[in-house]
Order: C-alpha cells, then structure tokens, then sequence
C-alpha cells in the first residue's frame, strides 16, 4: 500500500495538499489562511486572533455546541493559531470521521456569524488571555524587545494585539476582516492520514470547489530600515529573578542561508524543534553557551530560537540569569562566545552531529499524523512543501565555512536589540 | 498536479491488548511491558521506580526531586557533560520527574540508540556519584524555580489549595521544597536518600517503538536484569485524609499581577477506585466535554471571564483531587467563584442530563485512536495498565465499560465527594 503526496489548486484558487500515510487510522486536515497579525495597523491590532476566536463561535448550519459536541463524540481533537504571517485551524479524527472536519471547515470559510452578544464575551475572554500572558515577565520583556526591533514593518507588535486595541474594536471590524481574507484563493489546505487521494480530493472539491475567490490586499511590507547600532531596553516587573533577551536580525525561512543558521543555533544553544505536536525535547546541556553560561554560572537557563517566517524577523538568546550574577556579566559571556564562533570555523563534527539530531526531531515528529499534516501546509506558509522535504538535504550541504559566515553576517551587536527584565522584589507592584 | 510515492508502513495499530504486548517480570522484581510500533525509526521508554517525596523529612522537603535531578550530575563512569554529550549527539534524551509516590523516567530515541539509552538510564538510577560542584550548582537552579515559582499564580493557587485540602496529610506538602529546606539538605542526604530509594523492587519499565517487543524486553534485561539493592525501602503508607467540615477560602497575595489564579474543589477517588469511571465521565460533563464542559460555557462562553476554565478529576494512588481551576481578572474572582459553586450545586443537585452522559461516552471510546497515536501515548497507556492493576485487555473491555455507567452512578459519586458546603477554595494573585 504506497502512501502518495499530491499538491493542486482548485479552480478558485484554493490550494491543496495530500499525504496519504496508512500507519493508523487516523486524518489529520488542516486550513491556512494567509492572514496574521502582521496584515495589522492600530488600532486594529489583534484582530487576526480575534477573528480566529469568533470563528469557533457557530454558523447557521452549526452553531457553536453543535460543531464542538460534533467533534467531541467522535473523538476528534481541534484547535486554531494565529501568528505573524498566518491563521489556521486544525481537526485530527478517527479516518471514518474526517468527513465532518471538511464540511465544518468548508461552511465556516463563509457563513460565520460573528454575532455582537457572542463578541461582547469573547472580547473579554481574549483580554483575560492577554492578562494571563502579562502575569510572565518574559511575555512583557519579548513584547518590549519586539517593539523596539520593528519601527516600520507590522511585525511590530504581538500576536494578541494592544491591549488599547481588544478594548475598542468593533463586532463589523473582525467580519469585515474575515470575509476580506477568508477566500478560498488565499487559503491553503493540507491534509495526512488513512484516506485514498482521488476519493478525498473530489471531496474536497465538492465542498470547497464552489466557494468563490475573492480579492484579497497585497500584504502590509514595509521593509525594516536597516538597524544603525544596538539598542537596549530594561523594564521592571515583579520578582526575584531577572531575564535577558538579545534578538538578532534573522532572513525569512526561505532565505538559502536559514540553513546555515540553523546548524548554527543548534551548536550555540542546542537543536530547536520545529514540529508542532511530538518529538523534540532533546536538551542543550552540551550546546556552546550551556558550557559558556551554566556551567560557568552566569545563568541558571537559556534557550534560542528563530521562527520561520516570511519576512525576516529575529533570532532570540532568553537568558536566565543566575541570583548572583548580574545580566551585563552574562551579556559579556554569551559575546564571548559569539566572538569565538565568528572567528574560530566549526568542526564537521559538529555539523554531523546537528544533523543528526535534527534526523531525530524529524523521526519523533513522524510518529504523530497530525504533525505530518502540520507540515504540509505550515511549509507553504513561507515556503512550499518541498522545503521541508529537502531540509535534511540542505542541512546536509552546511559547511563550516558557511557556519562561520553567517555568524559573522547576523550575529551583529550593531543589529541587535538587547533587553533586560529588572525585579522590583516580591512585595511591590510594577 | 505531482504524486510520487514514498515509503511504506505498517498496517493498522489495534487498540493495545494482550496479544501485542509483551510482559515480563524480572527475577529482580522488575516489570518490563513493551509493544512494537514501526511507523517511525523511533523509540520511547517511560517507566517508575517506588520512591518519591513521601519519604522526605518535614525539616528536608524536596529532597527527593532534589536527588532525582541530580542523578543526571556524574555517574562512576560518565561525567554530567559526557553523558549528555552521549545523548545530544545522537538527538536523543532521558530525564527523570519525581513525585510524591514515585519516580518516573523518559526517554526518547531514535532506535538504532535504544541500547544507549538503557544503559545510560541503568547507571544514572544505579551509580549517581552526586559531585559536589554540580550539587552546588544545582541548588542555584533549584533556588531560581522556587522565586520563579513564588511568582506563579497558578503554580501558588495550586499549593495554597493542596494545603488546604490535605491539611495534616502529606499530600499537603510541596514536593520541590522551599528555600530553606533546599538550603538545608546536604550531599549526603541525596546519597543517602539515593541508596534507601532507589532499587529495581516495583520498577516498571516501558518499552514503545520500532523494535520487536522480546528484542526490546531482551535489552532492559541487559542493563537492568543485574541491579539488586537489599536497603531498599518502600515507601511510607499513606494515610487517611481529614475530609473539609466546612468551606475554607485562602488567598495567596502576588502583587503586581494583572491576573488571579482560581482554584475551587474537593476530595476525588483514588484511581483503582470502582466509581473512577463513573466520577471520569462525571467530571467530563462538568467541565471538559468540547469547549471545557458546563464550567467552559459558563465561566468562558456565557460571561467572558476567563480564557481558562475546566475542571479536572486528579485520581492516582492515593487520595484524589476533583478541581475547578480559571484565570481570572482579580476584580472578577468573586463573580467567578459564585458561577462555579452555582454550577457545583446544580451538579449535585440534578446530575447529569441522559445526552451529556453518551455525548461523553462517545468522546471517552471515540478518542482511544487519537491517544494511541504516539509511541509516547501508548507507553503512558501500558504504564496506568500496570500502575493499577487494570489488566492488559483494558482498552479491548474499554468500550464496554464506559458504556454500562449509569446517570444514577454519576449522580451518586458526585453526591459522594462534591457538597458545595465543604469546599477548598485557593486564590494566588494581587
């Protein structure tokens, strides 16, 4: 039983990818649409998520209960994100069930409702999310650091929007949003598990084929100006324990040097896991800076990462730091190593090893179908699905030299933005 | 339109049962279950030695999370960053969790490192030489979690609640101790700890991946098979909990947080209990079923106070918990608190309506394909299989008991364990 990979566009534009994987009897689909906080200006921050929250709030044909009682009996996992470039909701089911997903999919690409009794309570459901994510300082200490990072482009402010902005935004913003970017031709649709592609396909086509294209704005791209220095921020919060963020400017997921970056993050500050749901968890403990920052105690943790993303944002080092330890001592530590780094080439070693590890996410992340879906149209998000076929492979090609330049070319203190969350103690406010 | 195929799997996983799961008990007392699954060139192992936090002194809390984390510290024959360095460099990882009646392991690999893994889990659990620099720099971490945690509403809501409920009972301690207890214990505590603690007596060891299982069980009898300990200890009996005569509320002050954690309950079964079932299925009504249950639609949907709001039935070997935990704004905690005991009250008033009872028993059967889809998942079934007795044909009998609870069973552990009078309430935030 051969398992396929199909990718087509249906005649509204919508495209469609199919992997048909027989190891259970399980589908995972998934809905992308080409809309995230960065298609954002104020003061309609936040509008993206909050589109995605009123989209589980029902439609004629399945108001709210119905469609989650629907999934629920029949054992089905859903849920939605928004982030910078992109929104989408996902449906994982037993294989005899997936149809349902399709057809609530299909009607909610239209025929939401996004009625003003149900955006009066999911307005404040979503302050309370915001509320619940100012409680951590590193959720106020990114926010700041991503404010400073971006002046120009609308990768300036969180997902989740301004709080000034949840508080004023009104019931025919949100449908106005969606029915401008709910279009079949600036949707993307991926889906893995137990099915047979051309029973599968027409089915989609039945459900989806008739639904019209629509013109959709060129996306909101106003290219960052280059950063002339470094900027540094502090803000003081509640606690004992401060925190370090440095972001440097990284290139979009389909730039040919996000691959030498990788293998880089992995070496600085160990592998990253790009998978949604399964694998990962492979620690850091043996990465340049866990010897450099922890053991050498200027912090009690770190971690790195960049996004993929489809116009360049930032790569991230959160730093910990150690009760007696002060952030500048750890700042001057972790340079220390980025110096290292830029100046001394890797071994092949080195490389070989974050290939392997990166082989080993990849293997966790395929135990998990609704993973494999993920990937499908994740990888369209910024790239194509080939992207992620071929990651091993380009990875591969990395070579020391290659590590070396890129340090040098992005690593930059001039192009960064540091900033450090001070604690005020325990007892005051903020 | 392309389509190439790729490789070929397995067929269908069935659900776990005595025909595809191996088990074997040791002449040490060692338990190995293990169950083959060849979607993925990947492996799981999870299991759980009998020791845990209920052997700490009251003047030593957090001994043994204390101990537990540092086994990974140095061994007789590996250093801290040779063994990570062994695990990293093939993407693979291994960690241990202590709790209260036991202490659990993890590890995941790729399976051509499954023989890495055992061995390192083996001397990790057998030969931990606990160095003293790494224990100095282990309880800088241990120290930095604890202010962390002192600044966690939900972390705080949680102890403050656990100290109310199990007042007098161990349960009411906190398993990662406290600054003072942490700066108290000693190297030779952990070893001591280490040597009455640890030992293949009730370890249960769990082996899911791409691996025949009598191969997989063949390799734990390889590096486990010789361990014995005669010091080892079992762990204290349990004693009785003093039920609530009266509602008790307890407000932990956080200043300087824009949200409260909430967390309002009651004493639940233990899970070898004979009404677990009928309280799960219970529970599912109340507040997890589609969007979180009656307590979602009531907190979250109907007044828009809470992006969190559910409820959860804690039920292991010893006395359970039934919460209701929400995030909510601090100006809003008492609202939230009226709604929740309202629903409490209606709960155990009317108990549950004949279609939300099969809406959940459908949910509870129709989601088994999705929780068996990771080896992880699968691995965490066969650990509850064997931790409480439920037999290997569990999930093949599975159906069927779900199905036989009647609303009068569910009306009448609710009755048993919820009365709206005698409720602990906890709240962490300004």
């Amino acid at each position: 039983m051969p398992t396929t990979f199909t990718k087509t566009t249906l005649a509204n534009g919508m495209t469609v990818l199919l992997k048909e994987l027989h190891t259970a009897p399980i589908v995972s689909s998934w809905v992308w649409y080409r809309v995230g906080s960065r298609d954002e200006v104020p003061p309609l921050t936040g509008i993206s998520h909050l589109v995605e929250h009123m989209q589980f709030k029902g439609t004629p044909n399945y108001p709210a209960e119905l469609m989650d009682k629907a999934v629920a009996r029949d054992g089905g996992m859903r849920n939605a994100f928004t982030f910078l470039d992109w929104t989408t909701y996902f449906e994982t089911m037993p294989a005899d069930k997936i149809d349902l997903a399709l057809r609530l999919e299909a009607d909610r690409m239209v025929n939401s409702a996004f009625d003003e009794k149900e955006f009066a309570s999911e307005r404040t459901v979503v302050i309370s999310e915001r509320e619940g994510n100012e409680n951590e300082p590193m959720f106020l200490l990114g926010e700041a650091v991503q404010q400073a990072a971006f002046r120009v482009h609308s990768y300036h402010h969180e997902v989740i929007g301004d709080m000034a902005d949840l508080k004023s935004l009104h019931r025919d913003d949100l449908y106005r949003h969606y029915r401008t970017y709910y279009v079949p031709n600036n949707a993307v649709m991926g889906i893995a598990g137990d099915f047979d592609t051309s029973e599968m396909l027409a089915r989609i086509t039945e459900l989806f084929g008739a639904i019209p294209a629509g013109e959709v704005p060129p996306r909101l791209a106003r290219p960052e100006p280059e950063q002339r220095g470094e900027t540094r921020i502090t803000i003081e919060g509640p606690g004992q324990t401060a925190y370090l963020q440095a972001a440097y400017r990284f290139p979009s997921a389909s730039d040919p040097d996000f691959f030498p970056l990788t293998v880089l993050d992995s070496l600085m500050a160990g592998p990253s896991n790009l998978n949604m749901f399964g694998g990962g968890g492979i620690s850091n403990k043996t990465s340049r800076l866990y010897r450099t920052l922890v053991d050498k105690q200027y912090v009690v943790g770190f971690s790195g990462g960049a996004n993929a993303t489809v116009d360049p944002f930032l790569y991230y080092l959160s730093l910990t730091i150690h009760p007696k330890r002060k952030p500048e001592e750890a700042l001057s530590a972790m340079d220390e190593q980025i110096r290292l780094i830029q100046e001394e080439p890797v071994t092949r070693d080195e490389i070989r090893r974050a290939i392997k590890q990166a082989r080993a996410n990849f293997a966790f992340g395929t135990e998990n179908i609704t993973n494999q879906a993920f990937w499908l149209g994740y990888a369209e998000m910024f790239a194509a699905y080939d992207w992620f076929e071929s990651y091993l492979e380009n990875l591969a090609r990395v070579t020391p030299k290659d590590v070396q330049r890129v340090a040098r070319q992005y690593l930059r203190p001039q192009a960064r933005v540091v900033g450090v969350y001070m604690p005020t103690g325990d007892g005051q406010t903020q | 339109m392309t389509s190439h195929p790729t490789e070929l799997h397995t067929d269908h996983h069935s659900l776990p049962g005595p025909d595809d799961i191996h088990r074997e008990v040791l002449p040490n007392g060692i338990v190995i279950l293990a169950r083959s699954n060849f979607s993925s060139p990947s492996v799981t192992v999870s299991g759980y030695i009998q020791a845990g936090s209920l052997m700490d002194p009251e003047d030593k809390l957090g001994l043994a999370d204390f101990a537990t984390s540092a086994l990974m510290r140095g061994t007789g024959r590996h250093s801290f960053d040779e063994l990570y360095n062994d695990l990293e460099a093939v993407g693979a990882s291994l960690g241990f969790d202590s709790g209260m009646n036991s202490t659990g392991f993890h590890a995941h690999a790729l399976v051509e490192d499954l023989p890495l893994v055992l061995n390192l889990l083996s001397e990790t659990m057998r030969e931990p030489t606990f160095p003293r620099s790494e224990v100095e720099k282990l309880r800088h971490h241990l120290l930095t979690g604890l202010a962390i945690r002192e600044q966690d509403t939900a972390d705080m809501a949680d102890i403050t609640f656990d100290e109310i409920l199990y007042s007098g009972h161990p349960y009411a301690r906190v398993e990662d101790g406290n600054p003072t207890t942490i700066k108290a214990i000693t190297r030779g505590d952990l070893v001591k700890y280490h040597r009455r603690a640890f030992g293949p007596s009730g370890m249960v060891i769990v082996v899911v991946g791409a691996v025949k299982p009598e191969r997989a069980a063949a390799a734990v009898r390889r590096a486990l098979g010789s361990w014995k300990n005669s010091n080892q200890q079992r762990l204290p009996v349990l004693p009785p909990v003093k039920l609530l005569r009266r509602t008790v509320k307890r407000h932990h002050p956080i200043a300087g947080k824009s949200q409260s954690d909430l967390i309002i309950g009651t004493n639940g079964p233990r899970r070898m209990d004979p009404d677990f079932l009928a309280a799960s299925l219970g529970n599912s009504v109340l507040g997890q079923f589609g969007m979180m249950g009656r307590i979602g639609k009531a907190v979250r949907e109907t007044s828009g106070l809470a992006y969190y709001a559910y409820s959860n039935l804690s039920a292991g070997i010893g006395p359970g918990s039934w919460t209701v935990s929400a995030g909510v704004n601090p100006s809003n905690v008492r609202k939230a608190t009226d709604i929740v005991i309202a629903e409490l009250e209606q709960f155990v008033k009317d108990g549950v309506r004949p279609e939300e009872l099969e809406d959940s028993q459908a949910n509870f059967i129709g989601r088994l394909p999705l929780s068996f889809e990771s080896n992880a998942g699968v691995a965490g079934a066969l650990i509850n299989m064997e931790r409480y007795g439920l037999g290997l044909d569990y999930y093949r009998r599975y159906d069927g008991q779900v199905r036989s609870v009647t609303r009068d069973e569910v009306l009448d552990v609710a009755r048993k364990y919820i009365d709206p009078q005698r409720l602990a309430i906890a709240i962490a935030g300004p």
